[in-house]
């Protein structure tokens, strides 16, 4: 069974709640490296995305991922905003012609998703940025489905390793964006992009598990 | 945290508003998008100058909105840069039809926000170009950074390309003139104290009561290195000699001398390590032509100060000489 529109809805209402639980966590982490406003400008881009959708009811989940895509793009601001903006754009375009996404169609959003980021940020793995949460993740996935996992299998497996991707991030020294301005200083450090990247992807995994 | 605010959320609305009562001769705010605007523009057949960022560096760029400077700016949040929805609004109410020009300051989220404003308004047919500052030379320039921060040399730019474009210089000349003052100007800062950020609520950094950092930039990111502060003597060279090194300044050259407090630093100390540069300048054979010096790029109430030199020739004195009526910048007028 594959997930509807609502489905999607569902899981980017899940995505909106752990941001704002994990606000101060991530504005804290940014603090530390960065320019202290991850968490509250995620927050805030993901609290007009959900007045966004209360306000609409998109028909496809292609198109629920671009009122995402769009909203984020305008609200969010800093490195975030284009970064998570591409990244819901690519996935929508690449579900475009699904009603229902099944776990190949999870895995190519999943796919696209991180070449937009890639192609927006010019990051690459072990950088110290969300592409080393998203990068393992991605490959886990795709590895799930290959295994015949459903939906709910495929995020799980991109949720874990997203998780370890993040945590491996500590000892690096950041080579993309603010953090790479203190060299050495950034190490020791858990990336705060890196992190939300992996609360994303843990909360659409709990909401696919139910 | 002690600050003159009602919500950290409102901090930025609520500046605009007073901002806009204050200088309603020369600009006209709008709320949502934020966006800052020449009170005459669009001005048919001058080319747009907009540049943005994030708010908490007043008087920068709304400040520098007016004739002689910019046509508009884009107020992002506190530390963090505007969104393209706001760009786009101020590049179809600037265009005059002679293109626009869009000046950003070189960090990841201003790039990519700029950017993917530009690539909107070039759908629309509107010639659009950008200029990315980046003097800061506490940053390594390199592979492994996102790059040199854009700081004080920003502030120099937009008055002498503002000028050029007033009196009529087409979009290609002011592009070109533009890296022109990008590739002869650096800066450094350091910081006696943190700031704030109304949101945070916390100093952005920390630092014990006889510690400096040196090299930071404009967002209350820390810098480089941390050290015990020194006499002034001593914090002018930590400053001036990695510029100077840098681009190479050297003896015979004619400056622009911009000594910036970054917000708390009062005055009697800003013209004490001012004398104490322009000392140093004319020991090294360097001629100070023009000096420039205040509160223009700030990071909320942090102490400290910056330095940005600019090499000059003779149109860059002109154009910086060149009539300015801005809510922070007058002369000429």
């Amino acid at each position: 069974m594959g997930c509807t529109a609502s489905d999607v809805v569902a899981a980017i209402k899940a995505v909106a709640d752990v941001v704002a639980e994990h606000k101060v966590e991530l504005t804290q982490l940014d603090r530390a490296i960065g320019d202290a406003d991850h968490g509250e400008n995620l927050n805030r881009g993901f609290t007009a995305v959900l007045a966004a959708l209360d306000g609409a009811t998109p028909e496809t989940p292609s198109a629920v991922l671009k009122t995402v895509a769009t909203t984020l793009i305008s609200k969010v601001g800093g490195a975030a905003g284009p970064l998570y903006g591409t990244a819901f754009l690519r996935a929508a375009t690449a579900t475009a012609k699904s009603d229902e996404l099944d776990a190949a169609a999870v895995v190519a959003a999943l796919t696209a998703a991180l070449e937009g980021v890639v192609a927006r940020g010019k990051a690459e793995p072990g950088d110290k940025t969300m592409v080393d949460a998203l990068e393992p993740a991605v490959r886990a996935s795709s590895a799930a489905a290959d295994d015949g996992g459903d939906v709910a299998a495929v995020l799980r497996a991109a949720a874990d390793a997203a998780a370890s991707g993040a945590e491996a991030t500590i000892p690096l020294v950041a080579r993309k964006g603010r953090a790479s301005y203190l060299g050495e200083r950034s190490a020791g450090h858990l990336d705060p992009g890196a992190r939300s990247s992996s609360l994303l992807l843990r909360a659409l995994a709990d909401v696919a598990a139910r | 945290m002690k600050k003159i605010i009602n919500d950290p959320s409102t901090v930025v609305a609520e500046s605009l508003r007073g901002f806009a009562l204050a200088h309603a001769d020369l600009v006209t705010v709008q709320e949502d998008p934020a966006v800052v605007y020449r009170a005459d523009a669009p001005v048919p057949g001058k080319v747009a100058l907009i540049s943005g960022g994030g708010s908490g560096h007043e008087p920068m760029h709304g400040g520098y909105v007016g004739r002689g400077m910019l046509s508009a700016a884009c107020p992002g949040a506190v530390f963090t840069s505007p969104t393209p929805d706001q760009m786009q609004d101020a590049i179809t109410k600037t265009d005059g039809g002679a293109g626009v020009l869009l000046i950003v300051k070189n960090y990841t989220g201003d790039v990519l926000n700029f950017e993917t404003a530009a690539e909107l308004a070039a759908a629309e047919d509107v010639e659009v170009r950008s200029v990315v500052v980046d003097d800061d030379v506490a940053v390594k320039d390199s592979l492994y950074t996102a790059g040199r921060r854009g700081v004080g040399g920003t502030v120099l730019l937009e008055k002498i390309v503002g000028a050029a474009a007033e009196r009529g210089d087409d979009l290609a000349a002011c592009e070109a003139l533009a890296n022109r003052v990008i590739a002869n100007v650096r800066s450094m800062g350091l910081a006696l104290t943190a700031c704030t950020v109304p949101h945070v609520g916390e100093p952005s950094f920390d630092l014990a009561e006889d510690e400096i950092e040196v090299g930071i930039g404009i967002h209350g990111e820390p810098g480089r290195q941390k050290m015990k502060i020194a006499p002034a003597d001593e914090l002018v060279d930590r400053l001036l000699d990695p510029i100077l090194e840098d681009l190479p300044f050297t003896a015979g050259d004619r400056v622009l001398l911009f000594t910036n407090s970054m917000g708390g630093t009062p005055p009697i100390e800003l013209y004490l390590a001012h004398g104490i540069a322009e000392r140093k300048l004319a020991d090294a054979g360097i001629t100070v032509e023009r000096r420039f010096v205040g509160p223009y790029i700030t990071s909320l109430e942090m102490q400290g100060m910056s330095f940005t030199l600019l090499k000059l020739d003779d149109e860059m004195v002109g154009l910086w000489d060149a009539p300015v009526h801005t809510p922070a910048l007058r002369w000429g007028v």
